[in-house]
């Protein structure tokens, strides 16, 4: 007995959603930050940039999260007010919870103050970052 | 803050990343076989792949050895390496998927052999055509869901 029904629904479904994962990652959503929340050296263990901080959640089952480190530490080298933090979710989950972290790598931009402005899960690009960057005074 | 990341003796192990990504490929058509025939045989047989995946690692698969000795030694450029750990991750998952599949096949349930072989074959292929990091999107929130 054939049947190609199941084949063809699992297909379409997975194509669908492939594009639409595809085109999310690393764009940087503005809208999810959890209200009221802010993030400190305490909380971090590390002091946050004086202008900005790259907080960036990675987990040991995720290969991109390493290609997400050395993009961001490339790119806070020649920035004497941004930093990049790395956490591990895993380690962190109570963090994890309050700032409703899903997924490995997403990286939170973080002001001065600790507030949210922004948020990529996935690999940003090089320009996307910057333009996050660019938006945080 | 990173600790378990940084653990030199976790994460010492780096395959080339092609290979998880051409298992996947047949993987693929392996499920897609086992879906449209409702052989519980064919699945049965990707079943013991996952197995040698999830315990000793996608390199040593016998995809993985297809892909060493034919695939490998035709491909041009840097191998891209990856921390074998997420694909390792990947092939439990599908084995959970395929160990329901082969229960619901025995039980006489066909229709839980097809949702949990489509299930599998949902994300097999997703990694083959999209590069998709299972382990990205799904372990934290198994953690999170998991654990206190």
């Amino acid at each position: 007995m054939k049947t190609y029904l199941p084949l063809a629904i699992v297909i379409a479904l997975s194509t669908a959603y492939g594009f639409w994962w595809k085109a999310n990652q690393g764009a940087i959503r503005t809208k999810k930050a959890v209200p009221g929340h802010r993030l400190s050296a305490e909380i971090l263990g590390e002091a946050l940039g004086t202008r900005a901080t790259m907080v960036q959640f990675s987990s040991a089952f995720c290969t991109p999260c390493r290609a997400t480190h050395s993009l961001l530490s490339q790119m806070v080298a020649s920035m004497k007010d941004v930093k990049h933090i790395q956490v591990d979710a895993e380690s962190h989950l109570e963090l994890v919870r309050e700032l409703d972290i899903r997924s490995t790598p997403t990286t939170l931009f973080v002001n001065s103050q600790g507030i949210e402005v922004g948020r990529a899960a996935g690999t940003p690009k090089r320009d996307q970052v910057l333009a996050a960057l660019a938006n945080i005074v | 803050m990173s600790e378990v990341l940084e653990n030199r003796e976790v994460a010492k192990i780096y395959i080339d990343a092609r290979g998880p990504r051409f298992a996947a490929i047949i993987t693929t058509i392996v499920l897609a076989t086992a879906l449209v025939t409702q052989n519980v045989w064919v699945l049965v047989a990707q079943g013991v792949v996952f197995l040698i995946g999830a315990v000793k690692g996608p390199q040593f698969t016998p995809y993985g050895a297809i892909f060493k000795s034919a695939i490998k030694p035709r491909l041009k450029g840097v191998a891209p390496t990856e921390d074998v750990r997420p694909p390792k991750f990947a092939q439990a998952v599908g084995l959970v998927f395929a160990l329901v599949a082969a229960v619901g096949a025995f039980a006489g349930a066909g229709l839980v052999f097809t949702i949990a072989v489509g299930a599998a074959l949902a994300a097999s292929f997703l990694n083959a055509a999209f590069n998709y990091c299972l382990g990205c999107e799904i372990y934290l929130l198994l953690v999170r869901f998991t654990s206190r």
